[in-house]
């Protein structure tokens, strides 16, 4: 233990501490704008580069920055004299002299870090004006980098490196040009970007954003000619909430539905029940690959979960050899999708021209998953819109509706029924517990005493069970984050696999912590609440397994025959493609 | 070298040779082969003899005679002339600025008077790229004595005792910094030698690099001894190929010779060397950003600690060194911690090497004791100022110096002076500065410089350099207020104050210290739109004097934008708010009827 001295407050924190968290300690909460620290996820952004948390330390020449500089003994730290205000000032009004002041009319607008910075200390004009270093705009399916807004806080280049260890964006150029890019300073669409929108999620100002796709929502919704319907992840409906001011955590199922319906879509139906359909798929697909395993014959294990989209972009972009391992079930997404235009298209008799499929995800790389064109028909998407969380909280405060004093609502039928094996596909380990549920129940031909599959839950970037399917000891491993992906997946390489399935998501937590989430500002208890939540709403259902659910038994029955058949192939499954990067140096 | 009657030893340093020193020396020794002299006279490539000003150097040995602007046609008068006859070639000597007089050999000439060489001490005597030569003069003898005489905590001692400083910026004690470094175990440790030398008009290291490459690859290996580091390496700019290549034949000399390698002289000890070549950045020659930049990440400083002896290059314990640093060590081995802690000031020991330029009449390469005067400097080495002119200020430490005056001439230079009178050692820039100079738009030039090569990744060096350099040029423009002094003096103490490496926290050097020293100047162009000096092209005034002005047009039929109007055989005027300040009519007018204010 270290004592140290803050402001003339004794304190004693752990040797290694910064003064940061030291100061924390005794209630002095030294501003931070480039810092962010999520620890139990191993997230860490500290470049000490925006300057806005230097303290004075005594014996020190220069201004220390609190978020990178570690107790020692007897340390006397002023976070307050005249020096540091004027200093952290100063640096405040060279940040912001370098923004655009367009904060009216930007996306971030009362959720951007800088702003509320600025409002905290103070700033109300900026002595040190110049000209503004700008750079083009860059446009991808999911995500806007405007760079002209870029803070260089250097936060999605953490998450991009060394989270997700993607590797598109980093930091190029020098001085007042020095911007965050991709390599070469192509177009993101162009780069190893997944569209996790992990970057988009730590980002403190409106440089990195999303498509926004409300307007033509609100445009299809408005057109007569068209029946729209939507479908909600899992994920949203434990963090709307909080785009309402709501407590992280808080479950808005029924609001959201009736928040929807009221907003005028022809058709509220839920993901979830995709997610069921998935692990029909998906299940069977699994316990397709470990019989003929058993059997010595040839397969490919470990299967892998495919849910993900920018799981999907990451292995086809990094991993091209390894497509052949996934399951070829598609995402929930896009199965809803398929099964909208298709099953229930022509149960109510409308045209898949005129039915306009509007998805709500956590998620911005789903914005580019529904234009994938293997997910078209003709040109006609399967999924025509992908809304995120944030943007579904806006669309309901343009339409007026005072959200938290909506009475709650049901999911439309037939495609809003779930089972809480359904709604756990939003959390880390959810989607692997779910396919548990189902494929032990198929294969042992037995009833779970419990469903509760504790050992694959939690927050732990990789985690591995073995799950005793009535003698067979079925190996599970499971990753959440991409960086944890890739560790796994080179272990694979290097031929030390031991499992026979694993999950994988893409983002932190799982979809809860997806990039179109509502802002978490770095709090990883907000994300802890959001998983609570999901496995709530599971537990109060009546139904938690996939295969009992009996609108999927109905579809079966109706229309796709049995798992894996022809036309389930056709409608609910893909295929992946060697889409690696290669850069060809011009010389 | 014993043998031969003469050696011409011919400067074959980068300024040298790119004035064809080269083929000087080839003509040389075609001249001496057609007189059958080859056996008794030698022709060295030579590293720099610092006296760039009168480039390209032919020095006689054993006379010392000095050839200054030496072309390649005059190689024949020195073979049959000099070397022939005897009788120097007179047009070839140099010729002291001041006394107007010719000066026969080195000895005498002021350049060399007052410099005490131990850094340098080979450059100008040896062929770098003969390590035999190196050899001869005592290279590779420390490292032999340390490896057969010394335990690693010995040469730790000797070099904390000379008290040597680390010569590029920061002055850190360097046997305190490999203290540190061998205290910190691990499996890996590194000897990383920074020759990224940034500083524009610095070129002490390349010069080293270029003339007495051993002496680097022998400290190294000493430091490594000392660490407990079995790999060094030289992180170098590409835009230096000569030492490069230099350095790629010592390290192959030197592995020949076993002097580098496995098992160095029998000893067990092992430590090889190899070469990074930086992109030119100067933030890297900062070591944290230069070892980012060796693991091939962009190159930008990070917070210390962790220090790079306990966590550097691929994470391990690294110690990092400059050359001028590195080409200390083997004398000090040598001679001991007593002789070279007898040379210098209290708290800076030993020499330091500077790079004279600017308005000075010997221009080059120099190394004097610490506590030497500027005036000794700039007077006596450096043959005071061009022309005639009138000193006015003397920046040092490169492009984040200050810039000193009359009234610090006599300061003996040191780190703690030089940090004291509001400047630093720096690398050892040393830039002179006459009347014509103008200080503000000094200020702005060394800022255009730190706002191009400042890495970006902290806010007040990137933005607040930025519009440092904005207010400058606001005031060179005459549109600046006192409002913005006052606000430019509080940015650039909140760069300094907050800033994350040292290049943010000394880029407003320039600007603080010709404020402080010259305030009045600063004043001149914001209250009264002036440049005393006459160097703010915004705020010349080109004017016609009615009474010189005959009338005759041709100032009004040079001027590009038609400001200059006048009746035939009357006095013309110029139209300030058109005038572009191209000085076409000063140079067309025969009557010297156009003056610039």
């Amino acid at each position: 233990m270290v004592k140290l001295t803050i402001d003339g407050k004794a304190v004693e924190v752990e040797a290694g501490s910064t003064i940061l968290d030291a100061a924390k300690k005794v209630g002095i909460n030294i501003p931070t704008l480039c810092h962010m620290e999520m620890k139990d996820m191993c997230i860490e952004n500290k470049p000490a580069g925006c300057r806005i948390c230097v303290v004075e330390v005594e014996g020190r020449r220069n201004l220390a920055p609190s978020c990178a500089t570690a107790v020692s003994e007897g340390m006397v730290v002023k976070t307050n004299t005249i020096r540091v205000l004027n200093a952290r000032r100063v640096v405040m009004e060279l940040i912001l002299s370098d923004h655009p002041a367009d904060c009216l009319v930007c996306a971030k607008n009362g959720n951007c870090d800088l702003q509320s910075m600025a409002q905290r200390l103070d700033v109300t004009e900026i002595r040190y004006a110049g000209v503004q270093s700008t750079y083009r705009e860059d446009f991808s399916p999911s995500i806007i980098r405007d760079m002209d807004k870029c803070i260089m806080c250097r936060r999605c280049e953490t998450m991009c490196n060394e989270v997700q260890t993607v590797g598109a964006l980093s930091g190029v150029n020098r001085g007042f040009e020095a911007v965050v890019a991709p390599a070469f300073e192509q177009d993101l669409e162009k780069s190893v970007c997944t569209y996790c929108g992990q970057c988009v999620a730590v980002c403190p100002t409106g440089a990195l954003t999303e498509v926004n796709n409300t307007n033509r929502v609100i445009a299809a919704l408005a057109n007569p000619k068209k029946k729209v319907v939507v479908q909600v992840a899992p994920a949203v409906r434990a963090a709307l909430g909080e785009e309402f001011g709501l407590e992280p955590g808080t479950l808005v199922t029924g609001k959201m539905v009736a928040a929807l319906r009221n907003l005028g879509f022809d058709s509220v139906f839920d993901t979830d029940f995709a997610a069921d359909l998935t692990i029909m798929e998906e299940g069977t697909e699994l316990l397709d690959r470990l019989t003929k395993h058993l059997n010595g014959e040839k397969t490919h294990l470990p299967i892998l979960t495919s849910c993900c989209p920018a799981w999907v972009n990451f292995f086809e972009k990094q991993f091209p050899e390894f497509k052949d391992i996934p399951s070829t079930a598609r995402s929930p997404q896009q199965m809803f999708g398929s099964i909208a235009k298709t099953y229930y298209a022509d149960k109510i008799g409308v045209d898949r021209s005129d039915l306009i499929v509007v998805s709500i995800m956590p998620c911005l790389a789903k914005k580019y998953e529904c234009q994938r064109d293997e997910f078209k028909v003709e040109g006609n998407p399967d999924v025509d819109f992908a809304l995120t969380t944030r943007e579904l909280g806006g669309l309901i405060k343009r339409a007026n509706i005072d959200f938290n004093s909506l009475a709650d609502e049901d999911f439309d039928k037939p495609l809003g029924e779930s089972t809480g094996a359904g709604v756990i596909f939003g959390v880390t380990g959810g989607v692997i517990e779910a396919a548990v549920r189902t494929a032990y129940e198929v294969y042992t031909k037995k009833t779970l005493k419990s469903v509760d599959f504790t050992e694959l839950r939690g927050m732990e970037g990789i985690r591995h069970a073995t799950v005793d399917f009535d003698g067979l000891e079925l190996n599970i491993g499971i990753a959440h984050g991409l960086g944890n992906a890739r560790e796994l997946l080179e272990s694979i390489r290097r031929g030390e696999n031991k499992f026979h399935a694993i999950e994988i998501m893409s983002c932190p937590g799982g979809c809860i912590g997806g990039g179109g989430q509502p802002w978490h500002h770095g709090k990883q208890d907000v994300l802890k609440a959001r998983a609570k939540a999901i496995y709530a709403e599971d537990v109060g259902k009546t139904i938690r397994k996939s295969h009992e659910n009996p609108y999927i038994i109905k579809l079966y029955e109706e229309f796709l025959g049995q798992p894996m058949s022809d036309k389930a192939h056709h409608l609910l499954h893909t295929n992946y493609f060697d889409r690696e990067v290669k850069f060809e140096v011009k010389k | 070298m014993a043998d031969y009657k003469f050696h011409l030893l011919v400067c074959g340093g980068t300024g040298c040779h790119a004035s064809n020193s080269d083929v000087l020396a080839e003509n040389l020794k075609a001249e001496l082969a057609e007189h059958k002299l080859s056996e008794e006279v030698q022709v060295v490539s030579t590293g720099c003899f610092g006296f760039c000003e009168k480039g390209p150097i032919v020095k006689v040995v054993p006379d010392n005679t000095f050839y200054t602007q030496v072309a390649p046609d005059d190689a024949r008068d020195i073979v049959e002339e000099h070397v022939i006859k005897g009788r120097k070639v007179e047009r070839l000597l140099y010729v002291d600025p001041n006394k107007k007089e010719q000066i026969g050999d080195s000895k005498h000439m002021d350049f060399y008077k007052k410099q005490l060489r131990i850094a340098l001490r080979n450059c100008g005597f040896i062929n770098p790229e003969n390590i035999d030569e190196a050899i001869a003069r005592d290279s590779y003898a420390a490292m032999a004595k340390v490896l057969s005489e010394m335990t690693p905590k010995d040469v730790i001692q000797v070099i904390k005792e000379s008290g040597l400083r680390g010569r590029g910026g920061g002055g850190f004690p360097t046997g305190l910094k490999w203290e540190i470094a061998a205290n910190n175990e691990a499996d890996q440790k590194y000897v990383v030698c920074n020759a990224d030398e940034g500083d524009p008009g610095a070129f002490m290291d390349r010069s080293i690099l270029e003339g007495d490459p051993h002496t680097v690859l022998e400290a190294m290996a000493i430091c490594g001894y000392s660490m407990g580091a079995d790999k060094g390496v030289i992180y170098i700019r590409a835009e230096y190929p000569l030492a490069i290549h230099r350095l790629k034949v010592a390290l192959k000399q030197a592995r020949e010779y076993g002097l580098l390698g496995t098992n160095i002289m029998d000893t067990g000890f092992n430590h090889d060397i190899e070469l990074r070549y930086g992109a030119g950045a100067f933030v890297c020659g900062e070591e944290t950003a230069l070892i980012r930049s060796m693991e091939g990440k962009r190159g930008e400083p990070t917070s210390k600690p962790p220090f790079p002896a306990q966590e550097g290059f691929n994470k391990k314990p690294t110690n990092v060194n400059n050359v001028e640093t590195f080409a200390n060590i083997p004398p000090i081995i040598l001679k001991g911690s007593d002789w070279f802690s007898s040379i210098g000031s209290e708290k800076s020991k030993g020499t330091k090497v500077f790079a004279l330029a600017g308005k000075i009449n010997n221009v080059g390469l120099i190394e004097v004791p610490m506590g030497t005067t500027l005036r000794e400097v700039i007077y006596e080495i450096g043959g005071g100022i061009k022309d005639g002119k009138k000193f006015k200020a003397v920046q040092t430490g490169g492009p984040s110096g200050g810039c000193l005056t009359e009234k610090h001439l006599d300061t003996p230079i040191d780190f703690d002076n030089l940090l004291a009178v509001g400047s630093m050692m720096g690398s050892g820039g040393m830039i002179v500065m006459d009347e014509d100079d103008c200080m503000v738009s000094v200020a702005k030039f060394f800022l255009e410089f730190t706002v191009e090569e400042s890495c970006g990744k902290c806010a007040p060096c990137r933005i607040g350099n930025k519009r440092l350099h904005e207010l400058l040029v606001k005031i060179t423009e005459g549109k600046a207020t006192k409002k913005d002094i006052r606000n430019m003096r509080n940015l650039c103490h909140v760069i300094k104050d907050t800033s994350l490496c040292g290049l943010g926290q000394t880029s407003p050097n320039p600007v603080l210290s010709t404020l402080e020293n010259f305030y009045d100047e600063y004043m001149e162009h914001v209250e009264n739109h002036n440049c005393p000096a006459g160097q703010c092209k915004a705020l010349m005034r080109y004017y016609v004097l009615p009474d010189k002005c005959i009338g005759c047009g041709a100032c009004a039929r040079a001027c590009p934008v038609g400001a200059i109007s006048g009746e035939r055989k009357k006095e013309h005027v110029i139209d300030q708010h058109l005038c572009i300040k191209c000085g076409a009519c000063l140079e067309k007018c025969k009557f010297d009827s156009i003056i610039v204010k």
